[in-house]
């Protein structure tokens, strides 16, 4: 439901991308999304569909299927999958769920829709070579406990090899 | 570092891979880990300029995880060793990645092409393990067993593997993920009693965390609320992350659901450690949230191990 310019409350047809099934099945990982045959063994051995009310992964499977596109990637719920990937291993039809999931979340990150901690990680392995920015004060500790220092990453290295991946313009805009 | 107490035959070698969150969070898992290794004549040298394996970014893009886990290796075939991890994320991912590449000569073309900026190549010439499958497969359970001088037969805890040691099949494949049997072979090796429970391989929830609080808490609620209706007087984990989940937010856990567990969450490393006969201290079990002073005092009858 929306409000249009006269303030009149409208209903908008669902945008509809009929080509949507076809770019994730080229894509690595979503290959096999039109396989599902909607048995909802995914949902029901999620754990975080156990305590989510909203994410459910053969919906979203279908909702690729059928091409809404902006539903399923403007969604906040496709940030809630665990990895824990019992989906792919359950699916009689190894349709991979968490790796189709994994697709539609680079394909969201890419139109902009990225959580914050997800930038956050990034530019911290762009720096340091590690996902976390480990404080001082834990370097020290370390080394008083008795454990080796922290091997030094290289982030120049780093950089280097993640030179020409375009990608790197959409995570390091801040703050958005 | 090796030494040369008991193993007179050299012991095998990794490069130790430490990842992000340990050095960060969960330093009382290094610290076991190395001490335990030790023990059993592992030797363990410094990653060389390594860097996060990837996986934190495999939901932002693909691309980045795999440039990430391939720098890795390639950097261990400079050195020419296996990789040891102690969290089953790192492991995951170097497997998945390595086998991969491996198999998909387009894919490794076109990431060794991001390599070559920076001098390095992907070959597909050394392996990724976890902590426990180098303690399954390289040490083997005589040896584990041969170590442990102070059985801990009275002490009753409750495994939790974890998502990522076990899945997906395809790529991770040392044990089975309806009924794995590699944890709990380790901890019984130690001569404790490994219970079982309700939903024993469901995930800890932490992934989520980040994005939802209350959902990756219920499923943490979960399974204490499983383990401590067995009886289990610990929990044993293999991963940092669902040790934070547990660890860290038990106490969080009781106050939001009104319950009590009191389920000390031990690294298993710590709980081999201590059939070892290394002390609490020495395992860094004072950097534990939950009180373990219930049962070390068991283990600890009289001032020795009891058992």
């Amino acid at each position: 439901m929306t409000v249009d310019d006269a303030g009149q409350k409208t209903t908008k047809p669902l945008k509809i991308d009929p080509r949507f099934k076809y770019e994730i099945s080229k894509m690595r990982g979503g290959e096999k999304l039109m396989r599902c045959f909607q048995c909802g063994t995914c949902t029901s051995d999620c754990p975080i569909a156990r305590f989510s009310d909203t994410y459910r992964p053969r919906q979203i499977i279908r909702m690729t299927q059928l091409g809404l596109k902006d539903r399923v990637l403007k969604s906040d719920t496709l940030w809630l999958c665990a990895a824990c990937f019992t989906c792919t291993d359950r699916c009689p039809q190894d349709v991979e769920v968490a790796s189709v999931i994994r697709v539609l979340r680079n394909l969201a990150a890419k139109e902009g829709y990225i959580p914050q901690v997800f930038k956050d990680q990034c530019a911290s392995i762009l720096e340091s070579g590690y996902a976390y920015r480990i404080p001082e004060l834990r370097l020290k500790k370390r080394e008083n406990l008795g454990l080796p220092p922290l091997p030094k990453g290289n982030p120049e290295s780093i950089r280097k090899t993640l030179r020409d991946v375009h990608f790197l313009k959409y995570v390091e805009r801040k703050g958005e | 570092m090796s030494k040369g107490k008991v193993s007179k035959v050299a012991g095998p070698k990794y490069l130790i891979f430490i990842g992000c969150v340990i050095p960060y969070r969960v330093s009382a898992f290094e610290i076991s880990a190395r001490k335990t290794l030790g023990k059993l004549g592992v030797e363990l040298v410094e990653m060389p300029e390594f860097n996060c394996c990837g996986l934190p970014l495999d939901p932002v893009s693909h691309e980045i995880m795999l440039i990430l886990a391939a720098r890795n290796l390639a950097l261990a075939e400079q050195k020419g060793l296996d990789i040891i991890t102690l969290c089953p994320g790192c492991a995951a991912t170097l497997k998945k990645v390595n086998k991969t590449l491996k198999e998909d000569k387009a894919l490794r073309d076109e990431i060794n092409r991001h390599l070559k900026e920076a001098g390095l190549e992907f070959k597909g010439t050394v392996n990724a393990k976890h902590l426990i499958q180098v303690l399954i497969d390289d040490v083997g359970l005589e040896k584990i067993k041969k170590s442990v001088i102070k059985p801990l037969t009275t002490v009753r805890v409750a495994e939790h593997n974890g998502c990522h040691i076990l899945r997906p099949k395809e790529f991770i494949g040392f044990d089975d993920p309806e009924n794995p049997k590699t944890l709990r072979t380790l901890i019984e090796a130690t001569g404790a009693t490994c219970l079982h429970y309700m939903d024993e391989t469901e995930c800890c929830g932490a992934p989520s965390a980040g994005v939802s609080d209350k959902v990756a808490l219920q499923l943490a609620r979960d399974k204490l609320t499983h383990i401590k209706a067995v009886g289990a007087q610990a929990m044993i984990t293999i991963c940092p992350f669902c040790h934070i989940m547990y660890d860290t937010n038990e106490l969080r856990i009781e106050k939001m659901f009104n319950e009590v567990y009191g389920i000390p969450i031990l690294h298993y490393p710590q709980l081999l450690g201590l059939a070892m006969g290394i002390s609490p201290n020495e395992l860094a079990f004072n950097d534990l949230r939950v009180d373990c002073s219930k049962i070390l005092g068991q283990i600890y009858k009289n001032g020795k191990i009891n058992g």
